[in-house]
């Protein structure tokens, strides 16, 4: 096992053990989300208060989910960058940060579709919406930062300071609902007990968060092999890799 | 040099940042005239109803004091690094975080303390009650450490960037925002008339985290930064 993750964590074992891991990722990836989209807006039954438009939920909730997890992905991928030195860590880190940042301005747009018909405001400055705004900010930050600096490696190591000093920002978004009484709903799936939400809408969910985790690892892996080519171009596998493409 | 102990290196440090900055007064000036231009704008742009003012008030004296901050952080490392003089720092037998925390009290002292000083004035401008410009200083002097001590992260990762001014702001003000909701939030409530000690003790929360762990942050920074 040991043996296995020092092989990944060289660039070109990577580059090829994600190149073969792919396919499978998009094919496990449509095989949750085609039946997720199904069930979800087409056999699960409408909300007795909000009619058929809660269905975008199928689409906002994992996007938010993501949206957090993808920068925990980020900043403790950095970490190990910085502390061990890990190139791999570094790339995957900073592959992540425009993943994240689609996610988290695809859970405010799908936020927002849904905010103008069930509370009349395409937006308000609630506590989790203002602080999942601040996450986006948090992504442009560290996305900027890395394209700022032009060293590769210092930029990585920059990017990822700066992605664990906004980790304090990950509790507040993820309690807010909790902490401030506000007109977002409170949580109804991640909590200790038995979730607030009928089987027939929480399968369609999780199939669909599962198929968001799914779609996040291979574009990430796609991400890092492009980024690793980039870093590598010099070194001889990349040359080699390019000769037989010519 | 062995013998000279981290407290020692803190305080002559901090007495060097603040002479340097004694002899150039009128870069210390500006940040400060700055933030009375930028809150006495508002008036005029909003007109002068002093109930809108009230409402407005802590938001606006905070804001400004925002971008005032803002702008006088990049001056914290710049003319150390460009004279050499933070290679030295890093060389040093002193924990980086120490000397970080010396020069970022300095900072503090310099720009932090002055608008303290002027805000009570800006409160009375933006018809603010009593009890509100008593809070309000109150916030400032728990919030602007914070706002210094992450401005010097975002600092040390921009100070080796040709244009770092524009993306200091894109690094350091969504850190900022928590402090400036708590902020005037408090000043809000309490002109309201209820009281404000959770609001409080989150902001002291946010300095005595700022405080332990931003040093470290920075001087990380400055690593990176300067590698």
């Amino acid at each position: 096992m040991i043996h296995f993750f020092h092989q990944l964590s060289s660039p070109r074992y990577f580059y090829d053990f994600a190149g073969r891991l792919i396919p499978w990722l998009v094919v496990a990836c449509l095989l949750c989300m085609i039946p997720g989209l199904y069930l979800g807006l087409v056999e699960a039954p409408p909300d007795y208060q909000q009619g058929d438009s809660y269905r975008i939920m199928f689409i906002h909730v994992p996007a938010a989910w993501m949206s957090l997890f993808i920068y925990m992905v980020m900043a403790v991928s950095g970490a190990i960058g910085l502390i061990w030195r890990i190139k791999l860590a570094e790339v995957i880190s900073i592959a992540s940060a425009p993943i994240g940042a689609s996610f988290t301005f695809l859970a405010l747009a799908t936020g927002s579709l849904w905010g103008k018909p069930m509370w009349g405001t395409w937006w308000v400055w609630d506590a989790r919406l203002t602080s999942e705004l601040l996450l986006l900010f948090l992504y442009l930050g560290v996305m900027a930062l890395y394209n700022a600096i032009e060293d590769r490696r210092t930029a990585a190591r920059a990017a990822a300071i700066l992605a664990l000093v906004g980790i304090v920002n990950i509790p507040i978004i993820h309690y807010s609902v909790e902490w401030w009484n506000t007109l977002h709903q409170g949580p109804t799936v991640t909590k200790l007990d038995k979730p607030s939400i009928h089987l027939s809408m929480l399968i369609p969910l999780l199939l669909m968060a599962v198929a968001f985790k799914l779609y996040y690892a291979f574009l990430v892996l796609m991400r890092a092999r492009c980024e690793v080519l980039r870093r590598e171009k010099n070194s001889r596998w990349v040359k080699d890799l390019a000769g037989e493409a010519t | 040099m062995n013998s000279l102990s981290s407290s020692r290196a803190f305080g002559l440090l901090l007495r060097r940042d603040l002479l340097l900055a004694y002899r150039r007064r009128s870069e210390i000036a500006n940040p400060l005239i700055f933030f009375v231009l930028i809150t006495s704008l508002f008036p005029l742009g909003l007109g002068a109803d002093a109930v809108v003012l009230r409402t407005i008030g802590p938001g606006v004296i905070w804001v400004a004091a925002l971008l005032a901050s803002l702008l006088s952080l990049d001056g914290m490392f710049r003319s150390d690094f460009e004279d050499g003089s933070l290679e030295q720092f890093m060389l040093s037998a002193h924990p980086v975080s120490i000397l970080v925390m010396a020069k970022v009290f300095a900072h503090w002292l310099v720009t932090g303390l002055p608008l303290l000083a002027v805000s009570p004035l800006l409160g009375v401008l933006l018809s603010i009650p009593v009890e509100g410009i008593g809070m309000l200083l109150l916030t400032l002097l728990l919030g602007t450490p914070v706002l210094s001590l992450i401005g010097a992260v975002g600092v040390a990762l921009t100070v080796g960037l040709r244009q770092g001014g524009v993306i200091l702001s894109l690094l350091v003000l969504p850190l900022y925002v928590p402090v400036l909701i708590f902020a005037t939030d408090a000043v809000g409530t309490t002109v309201a008339g209820i009281p404000v000690t959770a609001q409080l003790y989150i902001l002291a929360a946010m300095l005595v985290l700022a405080v332990s762990l931003a040093p470290l942050a920075t001087a990380a920074s400055l690593r990176v930064s300067l590698s």
